[in-house]
């Protein structure tokens, strides 16, 4: 990520096919468009490097250097996520995070929001299942006073009592309006039947209406002083700063962060997969049923990722994908279909999805139910199977373009304790894949015995064509997945 | 009038749509803002720039054709956006389906959007992907209709109006926009319906419809070409002339004239939905994409409702905490331009509550003017989405995306920083003045989106406004 520019045997290489047509010749001629044209080969990856250091109370940080544009990313990801939720209170790792910034040190919340705009920055906080963090995206000239900011939000919030009944108050409407949203119904429906309430991947990330109201600065502050602490945490600074630069920034902020001991997260049980069933959520009107299908999948650092990875950018993972292009660009169902592995520190789920248009409903369960099969039944044909590990790999120069997409991927790795190497070897670990490697892990993770199938729509016009199907038993189910 | 994304090709792209909503509010930054090209015109019309960027070794191919959905007849709503569908669905040398298997066997990315003033398409991929893309985006560009069948108009008609339906009728306040267009344009307005269109008239499209409209304004040389990324001018202008140079030249594009804009009193109306919550839109007319005005009214729209320290924001969802959320925007297309705020209100709490908020806010700006800070704190946030906009080469946003926007609207592809000056430009006093003299003075269209059978908690005209 240097002005300068390595050489580049691929520039050569175009070189060598332009002088074969003879400069000049080539843009007369009448191009021959009966083939595509031959490439010269692909350009080498190149992935910045990531350097590490550790402060002395273990806070670890990572540096990636990109100079290209003066901006810096700066992501803290601490061990507090949804996953530390108590299992009476679901929504307190989300909402403990967005009130980080609703007052911290001597700023009030609308002077954190205040001065970050001034600052020309973003700033954000959050939590996901397996961590919670806090990030900030600013131009370099900015980060010094940027950095205190977010050092203010992560180290001393003050979470006001005023504050709390206010973000509560707002967060019992946003519930309200999920409502509204059949996507966002679907999505809680399918995590809660597949994983159960007492799993941690099975619960609402944003509480329900009776955990928000349940909240307290007591609890706040509680979940706080237990999990957000330095031991654990991970600092991933990348952009217009060099290793010592970030080094000295960010021990004169968290160099005294006290460290605090934490039980580890204990490994939740998925429950068994029932049957196959088709759980119904109404939503009388509605233009599209939405589909949520699938199981519990597998983690992040199941040894059959890279396996993993080509499986899904075969079945839903690319615009030709099955999935994708069966009930789109085939049938016109919907306006996309596609399929994912959420792997996490347990096994996420698998899940294929879909909005699909009202009166095929019937029709498009038909589709998803035979290519979750045939994948498993039969093997990639070896032009599908290498045009997905090219459009993996060779688009993997991609992701690391901004600072923002190089923070996501070396993010993932700090946040999953992967080896910070790991791309070093990542393109011949996914070219390894066979199709036999892809069929077994079909039939590994793929098991349409036990798919939990989820469908948010217009139960008066579907439900008649889903039982006719004889794929399972149909039984309504309301948005966080109970019984009605 | 910004990128509307009505064309999420990949399944990346929907997330794409979603980032850029929020960034597209204005195109671009601080120090160098400078985004050197090369340049050149083939026989045939095609007008190509070619910017080098050798830091990531990838290429991006940015297409943007100059068409929207504002060129469209009536009776043919939607149809920019579904002939932009068929551009993927193969042409004459690239069996339907292939443009897709072939790009991502290459490592490549692809997409589309229709907005009312252009199409545009771009494909990304490595460096070596580039002969590829020019070889497909050639044979669109001058051998599609061979190709183009009634079963795949039918397909991809059906692939639009799931559109409409996942992107409108299946979302929640989904029809808000098309009803307040139809309200703020006369109907023989360009911008009077949705670039999506509607039901009826993508039903009503022909392949006839196809024919024409590809020999209208599929032409090179109603098209501009950007390459951008790790390669050099020289073998981009070699190959460019091979793949392009036999694409037959097209007619000149006329356009009329579009009917003078006026709103004479303020207009009313509610939308029935099925919703939690209700919502008030007020919108108005303003100016279009770089008339004197444009950019200061973005500024407004930030110091209204641009986050938590908006003065929207502040006093309805944080002081008084009767809404749920505010927002405010310019929206400056090449015809016209327009202003909106929409609010969503708290349960328990109707919406006349929420407007006379907002006119009190509006007219304190207009009485008072903006602090010399919140003028700041705007061109702050504003230079850093320049910045953040010089990340990246290619997809929708990026700076082949970007130089085509300012080739088709201004004339001169490299505009980042003097577009960047507008901003730096606007005083508090040009806040103070824009404020009335285009939300405070002139009409409006109100509408009220509220749930089905509450038209109660709609905003009523001369309720305290």
């Amino acid at each position: 990520m240097t002005a300068l520019r390595p050489p580049r045997p691929r520039a050569l290489a175009l070189a060598a096919v332009l002088a074969t047509l003879a400069p000049g010749a080539l843009a007369a001629q009448r191009p021959d468009r009966s083939r595509p044209p031959t490439l010269p080969p692909p350009p080498a990856l190149r992935v910045p490097a990531v350097r590490t250091a550790t402060l002395p109370n273990g806070l670890e940080i990572a540096v990636v250097e990109m100079h290209k544009v003066p901006v810096v990313d700066v992501t803290l990801m601490v061990d507090a996520g949804t996953v530390r939720d108590p299992d009476s209170l679901p929504g307190l790792a989300t909402f403990t995070a967005l009130m980080l910034q609703q007052g911290a040190g001597s700023r009030a919340a609308l002077d954190i929001a205040d001065e970050t705009a001034f600052l020309g920055a973003s700033l954000n906080t959050g939590a996901s299942y397996d961590g919670a963090f806090a990030s900030l995206h600013v131009p370099k000239r900015r980060l010094g006073p940027a950095l205190d900011l977010l050092a203010d939000v992560v180290l001393r919030p003050t979470f006001p009592d005023s504050e709390v009944a206010r973000q509560r108050d707002l967060r019992r409407a946003q519930i309200l309006q999920q409502q509204d949203q059949p996507v966002a119904m679907a999505n809680i429906a399918f995590a809660a039947i597949v994983f159960g309430s007492s799993h941690p991947y099975g619960r609402p990330t944003s509480g329900t209406e009776a955990s928000t109201a349940a909240l307290s600065r007591d609890r706040v502050v509680d979940f706080y002083r237990s999990y957000y602490r330095p031991n654990g945490a991970r600092l991933l600074v990348v952009g217009d700063v060099t290793l010592e630069e970030a080094r000295q920034l960010v021990a004169a902020r968290w160099g005294s962060w006290a460290r605090v001991d934490a039980a580890p997260v204990p490994e939740a049980t998925p429950p068994a997969g029932a049957a196959r069933t088709i759980y119904l959520v109404d939503k009388p009107g509605a233009a599209q049923s939405v589909f949520r299908i699938g199981q519990v999948g597998a983690s992040r650092s199941t040894p059959d990722y890279f396996a993993l990875e080509v499986l899904n950018t075969v079945l839903g993972g690319s615009f030709t994908s099955r999935l994708n292009q069966n009930l789109r660009e085939t049938h016109g169902y919907t306006y996309g279909a596609s399929s994912q592995f959420a792997m996490r520190r347990q096994a996420g789920p698998f899940v294929a999805a879909s909005s699909v248009v009202t009166a095929k409903t019937d029709s498009a369960l038909i589709e998803f139910l035979l290519e979750l099969r045939r994948i498993r039944d039969d093997s990639v044909p070896r032009a599908e199977l290498d045009k997905a590990k090219a459009y993996i790999t060779l688009g993997l120069p991609g992701e690391f373009e901004t600072t923002g997409g190089a923070a996501r991927q070396f993010g993932d790795l700090l946040l999953y304790g992967l080896p910070l190497d790991w791309y070093a070897s990542y393109i011949p670990r996914i070219d390894a894949v066979t199709a036999a490697d892809v069929q077994r892990v079909a039939r590994q993770y793929l098991d349409p015995d036990h798919f939990a199938i989820v469908v948010v729509g217009d139960r008066s016009q579907i439900q008649a064509g889903l039982a006719a199907l004889h794929e399972g038993p149909i039984v309504d189910r309301d948005m966080w997945g109970r019984s009605k | 009038m910004t990128t509307r994304c009505h064309a999420a090709r990949g399944l990346r792209a929907m997330a794409v749509c979603l980032l850029l909503a929020a960034a597209a509010a204005r195109p671009l930054a601080a120090q160098a803002l400078h985004v050197p090209y090369t340049s050149f015109t083939l026989p045939d019309g095609l007008k190509v720039i070619v910017h080098e960027d050798h830091s990531v070794p990838i290429v991006t191919v940015n297409t943007w054709y100059h068409v929207g959905s504002s060129d469209e007849r009536p009776g043919r709503t939607g149809f920019a956006h579904l002939f932009e569908h068929l551009m993927f669905m193969g042409s004459e040398h690239v069996p339907t389906g292939d443009f897709d298997r072939l790009l991502e066997a290459a490592g490549g990315d692809n997409n589309g959007s229709t907005t009312e003033d252009r199409t545009n398409y771009f494909e990304d991929g490595p460096s070596n992907a580039l002969a590829l893309m020019l070889y497909l985006d050639s044979d669109r560009m001058g051998f599609l209709l061979p190709e183009i069948t009634p079963p795949k108009v039918d397909l991809q008609r059906g692939v639009v109006q799931n559109e409409r339906r996942q992107s409108y009728e299946n979302q929640p306040y989904g029809l808000a926009q098309e009803n307040i267009l139809k309200r703020l344009y006369p109907p023989d307005h360009p911008y009077n319906w949705p670039v999506i269109g509607s039901m009826a008239d993508l039903n009503a499209a022909s392949i006839e419809d196809v024919r024409q409209f590809d020999r209208t304004y599929y032409t090179p040389s109603n098209a501009t070409l950007v390459v951008a990324g790790d390669v050099t001018a020289a073998e981009v202008r070699a190959l460019v002339r091979h793949w392009f140079g036999g694409v037959p030249r097209g007619p000149a594009v006329k356009r009329a004239p579009p009917p003078a804009v006026s709103l004479p009193a303020d207009v009313y109306a509610t939308l029935e939905d099925r919703v939690q919550l209700p919502r008030v839109y007020d919108a108005w007319h303003t100016e279009k994409a770089f008339a004197p005005d444009d950019a200061g009214l973005e500024m407004l729209a930030d110091i209204l409702a641009g986050g938590k320290a908006s003065r929207l924001y502040k006093r309805l969802v944080y002081e008084l905490q009767i809404a749920t959320q505010v927002a405010a925007f310019q929206d400056g297309g090449r015809i016209d331009g327009k202003f909106e705020i929409f609010a969503t209100a708290r349960p328990g709490h109707a919406l006349d509550e929420l407007a006379a908020v907002i006119d009190g806010e509006l007219r304190a700006l207009a009485d008072s003017g903006p602090t010399v800070r919140e003028v700041e704190r705007a061109r702050n946030g504003i230079e850093a989405g320049f910045l953040d906009r010089m990340e990246r080469v290619g997809s929708f946003g990026g700076k082949a995306d970007q130089l085509n926007y300012y080739d088709y609207f201004v004339g001169t592809p490299d505009y980042f920083e003097r577009d960047l000056d507008r901003y730096r430009r606007v005083t508090p006093a040009d806040v103070q003045r824009l404020a009335r003299d285009y939300l405070v003075r002139p009409h409006r269209v109100v509408l009220s989106v509220v749930p089905a059978g509450h038209t109660e908690l709609a905003a009523t005209e001369g309720a305290s406004r």
